[in-house]
């Protein structure tokens, strides 16, 4: 039913539009998480708080999440000009770096269960794993799209002309890239240094 | 405008089902009329389970101090009665409405997203069997519809049923709503403008915004309570520090929304319905479409007027009870608008113009007990007793319900090509007004007299006053159930044997009447063109000297569809090719995935979960794979400097 | 299939792809990207004293707004799609605030 974007009423086509009024409700969703967290900073039950962060672990690989938006966007900038090879290799790059962030996570909950913060340790337990947890679950359902548009797109499913489907699947990293911006600054950054204070 | 892939000749396990009749075209079926009717009937089942609940609810406290059932059935029941009230019945008859009505009314084909209105559908049904199945896996959910820690973590109230289930219904609202979204801002015929739109596409559109900001918040309280009662997470666990309190936040962030998603919709019937049998058009439209959305913003800032009785401090008390009040101005508005438009009208009493009429009358009633909840202090005061139960009921029922039926009456010629029997319509009416107020005019009292909410036996010691009223409210639903029952008939005979309507049987002013009755698979022949509020009725009608509406001679008007020319317009093929989008399986293979993660998330049991998972890939898959036969999805996109702009002025 | 015609007249001028950057353009955002991140990771090191939880938001926020504006083409593209991001945004910052606040300063007198 999906019609060029001149016959629809706005101008715009139904997918992204559809995308875009989508991610506007994530902010709901992943605002009642972190209002959990900084609820429950300082709920710990006794058990480890904020300071068993590892910030410069954390850093690097936010870091690594904030540079897979640019493979991302330049990903979607080789569809537009039909350089399927470059695209095909953005997107590798960034699925690649998702899979790093990913790691890391669970690197990091490991890590954190060895020095005894678990689910269900504390409220403040609960709300960081879970939330992060659910970023995580995110980013790996990105990493399903890219590869699947990757692999959509070598047998000729996805063609040089639907460059929409790129973008839309970059709108959606994008988003949960910025999602983990305000994480990093409001889960791990800002607790840590009122932990110091 | 471009070229459509062909259809590919040899068939594979990712071609398009292609029934059109039978079993398998209804559940591959991506017709936005069909979804309508299978939500439409399975809400009539839901609705007498439902039903058969609040029967038991009423026998048992028919006489104080019965034991027809045990505390823990009773528990069980009114929980699962308010559920499936709020869940699997109102809800979704606003989605049969909007999945019926939405194409047809802004003069598209179909929604933007056929399949994942499918998806929707099958959530909603699989949600529906989910939650109704805990009765035979060790019993249902029993800690209320509002889920309140710290006793919705006991394992003794079975609320990690409740907590999946209810997310499963939220993917479906959530899906729904992008859906139809994007449906109403996009894909408007030609020259509907936002200020020519049926009041119901308004309403529809408030609601789905509310839909679409409200499921995430309940997503996330559900799924704090399901890790809590699952997996042993302490969000709400005072031993730990855990705060019962956030729960109650989270759940009337999104509970109080709620409140409007189900009434709203009802509102937009009226508006449509009150007109048509007024011969007047809808009084003060734009104050009736920016109430609306004024309800729809404040309707977000009045949650904790739930919880007055609960942990928050006087500050917080006395902003929510205005914020209160206030929201009731646009809902008195609304009223006003309503009586307004049948004022100095030829009214038509005809049976949905009753139960029109029967929703502002009871609703009002609903929304002043509303108001004495407001006052803080009184609102203490009947703070779970039956008082509550009369306000909810009123607005739900006398409100939500009888517009809904409202609008079953209203629409059913458009549906079918039949008319339902006025004289039954006018029966059940009456015995629905009658046994309604029988049932819940009386909880006012006894409420007020202190009976409390969800005790499972009527304690003898409130007095004889009160036993009295709850008599009176348990014959209310005896005849509620045989007004019910008529309805039912009158349903399957119209449907068998009902006397034919003719295109346009009441007279009606919106272009859902402007395709034949049942529409065609592909709504209109023609796309209308749209240049007034209420455009069909300006095809018809034009005004003379004095104002007075004069009809306009039969083909004066352009491109009305007549039954000659969608005649010829049978089947696809009639000069110009109409694309329709495709049945599939997918969205019921991918739906029927989630049935293992649910089941296996209640354990949890991490293979069924995995089979689950896998499986609904495997679906996302095929969704995404399978061909396109009419070339709809796979248009190359046009918005592209670099992409030949094929068809710029295709119109 | 439907005839509807286009209604925004800067949709209808054609092309609105032209403006988007290139790939330059995006290793430069990329690059104040890192450097702004540098920043933020600085004030777990280097003691800012009062400005630093001031200084970590007014980050975030620059952040935010250069991967919406640039990266997902907000800056680019129809402003129904940043009302929607934004307005979901801002929802979600009132409404749990009030709730945080509710719940933090204004709880009913314990007993």
């Amino acid at each position: 039913m999906t019609a060029g974007v001149h016959e629809t009423t706005l101008g715009l086509d139904h997918r992204k539009l559809g995308m875009w009024v989508f991610l506007g409700s994530e902010f709901l969703f992943f605002g009642a998480f972190v209002s959990a967290y900084i609820l429950y900073l300082d709920t710990t039950a006794g058990g480890p708080g904020v300071e068993i962060f590892d910030i410069p672990f954390t850093s690097i690989s936010s870091f690594v999440l904030l540079m897979s938006s640019l493979t991302m966007v330049l990903a979607h900038n080789a569809h537009t000009r039909r350089d399927m090879r470059r695209m095909r290799m953005w997107i590798l790059a960034t699925a690649g770096q998702g899979a790093v962030f990913l790691g890391g996570q669970i690197f990091e909950f490991t890590v954190f269960y060895k020095e005894g913060l678990n689910l269900t340790q504390s409220p403040f337990a609960s709300g960081f794993f879970v939330l992060t947890g659910f970023h995580g679950l995110h980013v790996f359902v990105g990493i399903l799209l890219l590869l699947s548009l990757y692999s959509l797109t070598l047998t000729g499913k996805v063609k040089p002309d639907q460059d929409l489907k790129t973008e839309m699947i970059g709108l959606y990293w994008h988003f949960v890239d910025i999602i983990w911006v305000i994480i990093f600054t409001v889960v791990y950054l800002i607790p840590d240094l009122l932990m110091e204070a | 405008m471009s070229q459509s892939t062909p259809t590919t000749s040899r068939r594979s396990v990712f071609s398009r089902p292609r029934a059109e009749k039978g079993f398998t075209s209804w559940i591959t079926t991506t017709d936005h009329k069909r979804i309508g009717i299978m939500y439409f009937f399975t809400v009539l089942v839901f609705f007498t389970l439902g039903g058969a609940e609040s029967g038991v609810i009423r026998a048992q406290l028919a006489q104080a101090e019965m034991d027809l059932v045990t505390a823990e059935i009773y528990n069980q029941v009114f929980t699962m009665h308010g559920l499936t009230m709020v869940f699997l019945v109102v809800m979704p008859f606003g989605a049969a409405f909007f999945n019926y009505l939405i194409p047809l009314q802004i003069g598209a084909r179909d929604v933007a997203f056929p399949r994942l209105n499918a998806f929707s559908y099958w959530m909603y049904l699989f949600g529906g069997i989910f939650l109704y199945s805990s009765f035979l896996l060790g019993g249902a959910p029993n800690g209320a519809w509002t889920g309140y820690a710290p006793l919705a973590l006991d394992g003794v109230s079975n609320m990690a049923f409740y907590a999946i289930g209810l997310q499963l219904l939220g993917v479906s609202s959530l899906s729904a709503a992008v859906n139809f979204i994007v449906t109403i801002l996009n894909m408007r015929a030609p020259g509907l403008t936002f200020m020519r739109m049926p009041m119901f596409i308004w309403m529809s559109l408030v609601t789905n915004f509310l839909l679409l900001f409200a499921m995430p918040i309940i997503a996330v309280a559900l799924f704090m309570l399901q890790f809590d009662t699952v997996f042993g997470a302490q969000f709400f666990n005072p031993a730990t520090g855990g705060d019962p309190i956030l729960w109650q936040h989270l759940f009337w962030l999104f509970g109080h929304p709620e409140v409007y998603i189900m009434i709203l919709p009802a509102m937009g019937i009226v508006s449509e319905i009150l007109p048509v049998f007024s011969r007047k058009p809808l009084f003060g439209y734009a104050a009736v479409a920016f109430a609306g959305a004024a309800i729809g913003f404040i309707g977000f800032g009045v949650w904790a007027h739930h919880m007055f009785t609960s942990a928050i401090g006087p500050v917080a008390r006395s902003a929510f009870a205005l914020s209160t009040m206030f929201i009731a101005v646009p809902t008195g508005i609304k009223i006003f608008n309503w009586v307004f438009t049948m004022w100095g009208g030829k009214l038509r009493f005809t049976t949905p113009m009753l139960f029109s009429i029967g929703f502002v009358s009871m609703f009002t009633i609903g929304g002043l007990s509303g108001v004495t909840h407001a006052v803080v202090p009184h609102n203490a005061q009947q703070h779970d007793t039956y008082y509550v139960v009369a306000h909810f009921h009123y607005v739900l029922f006398g409100g939500a319900l009888f517009a809904l039926i409202a609008g079953v009456y209203y629409w059913f010629p458009k549906v079918t090509g039949r008319l339902m029997s006025e004289k039954l319509g006018r029966v059940h009416f009456w015995t629905w007004l009658l046994g309604f107020n029988l049932t819940f005019g009386p909880m006012h009292m006894s409420g007020l007299l202190g009976q409390p909410r969800r005790t499972a036996v009527l304690p003898a010691e409130l007095g004889g006053t009160v036993e009295l009223y709850n008599l009176l409210s348990s014959l209310g639903v005896v005849v509620l159930a045989v007004s019910a029952l008529v309805f039912l008939f009158n349903l399957i005979a119209s449907i068998r044997a009902g006397a034919a309507s003719g295109p346009d049987p009441w007279d009606a002013r919106t272009i859902e009447w402007l395709s034949e009755s049942p529409p065609k698979h592909y709504n209109f022949a023609e796309i209308p063109v749209v240049s007034h509020r209420d455009e069909f009725w300006h095809r018809k009608y034009a005004e003379d000297a004095a104002g007075q509406p004069v009809a306009v001679p039969a083909g004066g008007s352009e491109d009305h569809v007549t039954a000659e020319a969608a005649a010829h317009g049978e089947g696809d093929h009639d000069g110009h090719h109409i694309h329709m989008p495709d049945p599939s399986y997918w969205p019921l293979v991918m739906c029927l995935g989630f049935f293992p993660v649910a089941y296996g998330l209640l354990g949890p049991t991490p293979w069924l979960i995995g089979l689950g998972v896998v499986w609904v890939i495997i679906g996302f898959f095929g969704w995404i794979i399978e061909p396109v036969a009419e070339g709809d999805d796979d248009d190359p996109i046009v918005e592209d400097p670099a992409a030949p702009r094929s068809g710029v002025a295709a119109h | 299939m439907s005839t509807t015609e286009t209604h925004d007249p800067a949709q209808a001028a054609g092309g609105h792809v032209d403006h988007h950057p290139g790939p330059r353009e995006y290793v430069r955002i990329a690059i104040i990207l890192a450097i702004l991140t540098a920043l933020e990771v600085s004030t777990y090191f280097v003691d800012f004293g009062a400005l630093a939880i001031p200084l970590l938001v007014v980050l975030m926020g620059i952040k935010f707004v250069m991967v919406a504006g640039f990266f997902m083409h907000l800056r680019f593209d129809t402003k129904l799609y940043g009302r929607l991001l934004y307005g979901g945004l801002f929802g979600a910052i009132g409404l749990y605030a009030i709730t945080l606040i509710v719940m933090s300063f204004d709880g009913a007198p314990r007993v």
